[in-house]
């Protein structure tokens, strides 16, 4: 038979979904198997009898599959193959379809022979927090030992190409968003969809039950599965209702805010649409029945393949079809496991013995047990494990809770179903900052209190039997609807259940382990940490739960310590001396389950991760061959290479065509705000920390915004077209925070002025002229103006018409030559842009980009804000002190006679050339008095530099200590981190190389 | 992600906003007046309380209107936004805030 695990058709309770008149195959780890629609991938290998899945994280020790949801510690596959692979997904969560690829992630060469598994043997060298201990001298050696360390340790490797697949993002709101769809869920949805409520139920799960899928229970005189069903229909008949399956809750967030992962096509990959869909759900009442997960008995090497939590074990019997060994013995601490042995029983199971650490166990589920022949040893626990590779029998003694005493018996078993009780899944309740409470008699933390709209209900409530969870969902789920505002009468939602009381479990982490034994007994098996471990933690004085968690990676898996966790605070505080609650507890934080990026990014990739802003003439640069530049998110020309070209050659030529004949640059970017209304001037007058109010109609003068701390945050021109209004520009980056900027102080500190503020920047195209030969080329296109120096002077603006269009032509410069900035309705750029290109011809016209731009300015000493500034940088510092005025007060002011920034040794703006003609000193470079071995002193540093096509020699400017002081002295460019390290002396000079004077600027 | 009342937009998503930091600081009227350090506490000190808090909200993704909110920094409830120059709520006087019948208001999720 090729699936020797899977239970004949006669023994195959009511409740499996699997489908056996259809047979998928698929590979694992290279080999063919088959299994069935409904099979995940774990139960298609339990089916197929593979023991290992595996190899565990430090250790490499063989794995088997150990538990039967998104808590799965140990099954963690390679999915898929190439760009569409998917690391680290548990076997559990993956459902088969045909041609399904996977292979275990943390083993070479093969799962059942790992070359890895020596740190098995080699462990005593690996202890918690081995790597802050072991590989911190010599320094430096880390870096190897990083590299070694990562090779050994990588779980999973990352896709080789782009991910092939889309992903989709859905917004909702919601009256009640209920989160997971077990019995409390379904009867909570029922419940709040009776009334009217808009309600959003969604599980991990391909179909609605929860556990009801996996046990074999009846509601009203039926399966219970049948319940779910009926249930899933009325949800689904519900026009307000939105159920949805294969959905994932990672993360609550504030005011309602959830995050879910729909994955759509994650089970049959030849489904059409997105993979996966995140939906971002505003909830105005969340209930969670997230249920809660079974955690192990730790005790020696727990960790074999055939141990198993006892639940999952009935999960793959009932709902597979599938007995996960042929010889079972359960072991646990409570009376639910007892159900293992008995549902195992009925599938045809041998079921060798139930192991219970408890004394005289006389519940109802153990009594069973006894009537239906299972030999029961109480007061006992297994003390060992036999087999490496698969479970091949356990030995057992007498336990009396704290020690374990007499001879150890052999039990012949390939399975071992564990449980150590369960903790309710309050992972999501605490992201919204849920506290918790420790119920000494479920051994388990519950939810307590928060102030979130969020009611937790059933098992993850604590509330362990069926007719409980039922009605505390229905209960929930009403309250809920009513709180979100619907208040219609509804039909109560009743269910018929006879519950099977249970008798208190023992509180019982783990079974002592004789000293001098070299077996582990693991806590968290994804991590590979053992109890001892965490009593080592403990010893080193790692006390509480946060410090512990870090220092020996309990609960820092993929699964996140969804089974352990509870168990190591145990474990933690036993060898502590102390009780549980006092520890207190990690925090849980999203996501609870793994989130690809993709999902996250949805269709915001590729061109639409960022949006992309072009200028009008944006065509014409591309026909050019221009080299773009992105500026925040604008595309600039960085500069328009020629045919052989390199940019040095390009930006050379650039340079000193505008220095010749005429340049023309894509001003276009530049941030533009016009500020109008009657107070407009005495406005700006604060705003600006030079004088505003005196500016005459039609001038423009150069002004400095400064933050309260005196520092300068923006410049730019400052045009005033009528009385009450100006039109502003800022640098290309800023646009946004300075309009931001003005808003804030005229509505919050001064809401009486009448100002309103436009944003302008992409109103208006701008063509930047200018060069010797810029006035005859305006000329021509603009014959109605009057541009001699005395009628249209520098730092001036006139509306007229350029081109043949309505033009604001600014008579400004940043480059120290005539120059004139030509502004049209964007929808006429391109056209004025090509007239001016066609027209320039004859004059020499030449365009240029952003370097040449840089270069320019910096021949004149320029600064940029945010190139030569830095956030402590004042007026005065720059060489601008003369533009500050001392007739008004303005933001910043105050602070500019504070002692710092009024006191000598601040670094100023300078220039600096070097003797060697050739040499460009690397912006960023530190100046140094003279060379020495460092630690040397710092003066200052580079802010800007480049090689001058128009001077012949390298130009930099740099902010250096005392700077305007030191002119004519000789500083040295360090470059220690060179070999051999380099200094380069430099001549510290005024900003200014070109044209001192300005007049080219004025001619 | 907060949901904020906007008192112009109503209840909108945290990601159309900036926070502006704590409100009802006022720029000083003659800032010459003040001490290095008066001014140096105005510039740089901020509250950071553990209970209400009132704070500037930019809605600069939206209809760039500034307002301010009072928020609660453990739970994170907005008791109310009201406009600039607008009195701020008393979280411990429940009833003050329904006489400001134009801001909008959120009750406090819990």
């Amino acid at each position: 038979m090729s699936q020797p695990y899977r239970l004949p058709p006669e023994r195959t309770p009511e409740t499996a979904r699997i489908d056996r008149g259809t047979t998928l195959a698929f590979t694992f780890n290279g080999e063919s198997w088959r299994g069935h629609p409904g099979d995940t991938l774990a139960s298609a290998l339990l089916a197929n009898g593979v023991a290992v899945v595996a190899r565990s994280f430090k250790y490499h020790r063989p794995r088997g599959i150990f538990a039967a949801g998104s808590e799965e510690p140990n099954a963690l596959v390679q999915l898929g193959a190439g760009a569409a692979t998917v690391p680290n997904v548990a076997a559990t969560r993956v459902e088969l379809y045909e041609g399904l690829i996977a292979g275990s992630a943390n083993c070479w060469p093969s799962v059942d022979f790992d070359l890895g598994a020596v740190a098995d043997f080699a462990s005593p060298l690996l202890p918690a927090g081995f790597y802050y201990k072991t590989f911190m001298a010599p320094s430096g050696a880390w870096r190897l030992y990083e590299y070694l360390i990562r090779r050994a340790a990588g779980i999973g490797r990352a896709p080789d190409g782009a991910d092939p697949h889309t992903y989709d993002k859905a917004n909702r709101h919601c009256d009640v968003l209920v989160i997971g769809a077990g019995p409390a869920g379904l009867a909570a949805a029922l419940a709040a969809g009776r009334t009217g409520a808009r309600v959003i139920l969604a599980d991990e799960q391909p179909a609605p039950g929860g556990r009801l899928l996996d046990e074999r229970c009846e509601i009203d005189g039926a399966p219970a599965v049948r319940w779910s069903e009926t249930a899933a229909a009325e949800l689904e008949s519900q026009p307000d209702t939105i159920c949805l399956a294969r959905t994932t809750a990672f993360g609550i967030y504030d005011h309602g805010f959830v995050g879910l992962i729909e994955r759509r096509t994650d089970h049959d990959p030849g489904l059409p649409g997105p993979r996966q869909r995140l939906w971002r759900v505003r909830a105005k009442q969340i209930v969670l029945a997230t249920g809660a997960i079974e955690r192990p008995l730790v005790f020696a090497d727990n960790d074999r393949p055939g141990a198993m939590l006892a639940g999952a074990v009935r999960t793959y019997v009932n709902r597979y079809a599938v007995a996960p060994g042929k010889q079972a013995v359960v072991f646990a601490n409570n009376d639910d496991a007892y159900r293992t042995a008995l549902d195992l029983r009925a599938a045809g199971v041998d079921v060798t013995a139930v192991i219970d650490v408890r004394s005289g166990p006389d519940g109802e589920w153990p009594t069973r047990a006894v009537a239906a022949g299972i030999p029961v040893f109480d007061s006992s626990a297994v003390v060992g494990v036999h087999g490496r590779s698969r479970v091949d029998g356990i030995a057992i003694r007498a336990f009396d809770g704290k020690t374990v005493t007499g001879e150890s018996r052999q039990l012949e078993c390939d399975l071992l179903a564990v449980s150590g009780g369960w903790n309710p899944a309050v992972h999501l309740y605490c992201h919204v900052g849920g506290k918790l409470r420790f119920d000494p008699e479920l051994a388990a933390y519950l939810p307590d209190r928060t102030s979130a709209p969020v009611r937790v209900v059933g098992a993850a409530a604590g509330k362990f039997l069926l007719a409980d969870c039922i009605a505390d969902g229905a209960a929930a789920g009403l309250t809920a609807a009513n709180d979100a505002g619907v208040r219609k009468k509804a039909v109560a939602v009743s269910a018929r259940i006879e519950d099977v009381d249970e008798r208190p479990q023992a509180s019982i982490w783990e079974i002592p382990i004789p000293p001098g034994s070299r077996s582990k007994s693991f806590v968290d098996l994804a991590d590979d940490v053992t109890a001892a471990d965490l009593r080592l933690a403990a010893r080193e004085g790692y006390v509480a739960a946060e410090h512990a968690k870090r220092y020996t990676t309990l609960g820092m898996g993929p699964d996140q310590g969804k089974t352990g966790n509870v168990a190591g605070l145990g474990i933690l505080a036993a060898a502590n001396g102390v009780a549980l609650p006092s520890l207190g507890v990690t925090t849980f934080r999203p996501p609870y389950t793994p989130v690809t990026f993709g999902a996250l990014a949805g269709r915001d990739v590729d061109a639409l991760a960022d949006p992309v802003r072009r200028t009008p003439m944006h065509r014409w640069h591309e026909r050019s061959g221009a080299a773009f530049e992105d500026v925040g998110q604008w595309k600039r020309p960085h500069h328009y290479p020629r045919a052989g070209e390199g940019m040095e050659d390009a930006v050379g030529r650039e340079c000193l065509a505008a220095r010749r004949a005429v340049g023309l640059l894509d001003a276009s970017t530049l941030g533009k705000i016009e500020a109008h209304g009657p107070d407009a001037a005495a406005f700006l007058d604060r705003i600006y920390c030079n004088d505003v109010a005196d500016l005459r109609v039609g001038r423009c003068r150069y002004g400095l915004m400064l933050g309260e701390d005196g520092m300068v945050i923006d410049d730019g021109v400052i045009a005033r077209l009528a009385e009450d209004r100006f039109h502003l520009t800022t640098t290309t980056g800023n646009a946004a925070r300075i309009m931001g900027w003005l808003e804030n102080w005229l509505q919050t500190e001064w809401p009486d002025m009448k100002v309103y503020l436009t944003s302008v920047t992409e109103h208006w195209a701008v063509a930047s002229v200018c060069g010797p030969l810029a006035r005859a080329l305006v000329a021509e296109l603009a014959p109605a103006l009057d541009l001699s120096p005395a009628a249209f002077p520098h730092m001036s603006v006139r509306e007229g018409t350029v081109a043949g269009i309505a033009a604001r032509v600014f008579r400004v410069s940043f480059t120290g030559e005539t120059g004139y900035e030509i502004a049209v309705p964007a929808r006429f750029g391109l056209a004025l842009w090509t007239t001016l290109v066609t027209a320039g011809e004859r004059h020499g016209l030449t365009p240029y980009g952003t370097e040449a731009m840089h270069v320019l300015r910096a021949e004149k000493g320029y600064v940029i804000v945010g190139q030569e500034t830095d956030g402590t940088s004042t007026p005065r510092d720059l060489g601008l002190g003369r533009m500050v005025s001392r007739r008004k007060d303005f933001l910043g002011r105050r602070s500019l006679t504070r002692a710092d920034t009024a006191a000598t040794g601040r670094k100023e703006l300078v220039g600096l050339r070097t003797v060697d003609p050739k040499f460009v000193a690397p912006e960023g470079a530190h100046l140094v008095a003279k060379p020495a071995d460092p630690p040397i002193e710092m003066l200052g540093h580079v802010t800007s530099s480049y090689r001058s096509a128009n001077l012949g020699h390298g130009i930099a400017l740099a902010m250096l200590r005392d700077g305007r002081r030191r002119i004519g002295e000789t500083v040295y460019v360090a470059q220690p981190e060179l070999s051999p390290g380099r200094w380069t002396p430099a001549e510290v000079t005024a900003p200014c190389f070109f044209d001192p004077e300005g007049r080219r600027i004025r001619d | 992600m907060l949901l904020i009342p906007c008192p112009w937009c109503g209840l909108r998503d945290e990601s159309e906003f900036a926070c502006g930091g704590e409100a009802h600081i006022a720029r000083p009227k003659d800032p010459d007046a003040l001490s290095d350090a008066a001014w140096a506490d105005y510039l740089f000190m901020r509250a950071n309380p553990k209970g209400w808090h009132r704070e500037r909200w930019h809605h600069v993704h939206g209809c760039r209107r500034w307002f301010n909110v009072a928020r609660h920094t453990v739970t994170h409830a907005i008791l109310e936004s009201y406009k600039v120059g607008e009195a701020p709520p008393d979280p411990d006087a429940p009833t003050a805030p329904a006489k400001r019948k134009r801001s909008a208001r959120v009750k406090d999720s819990g």
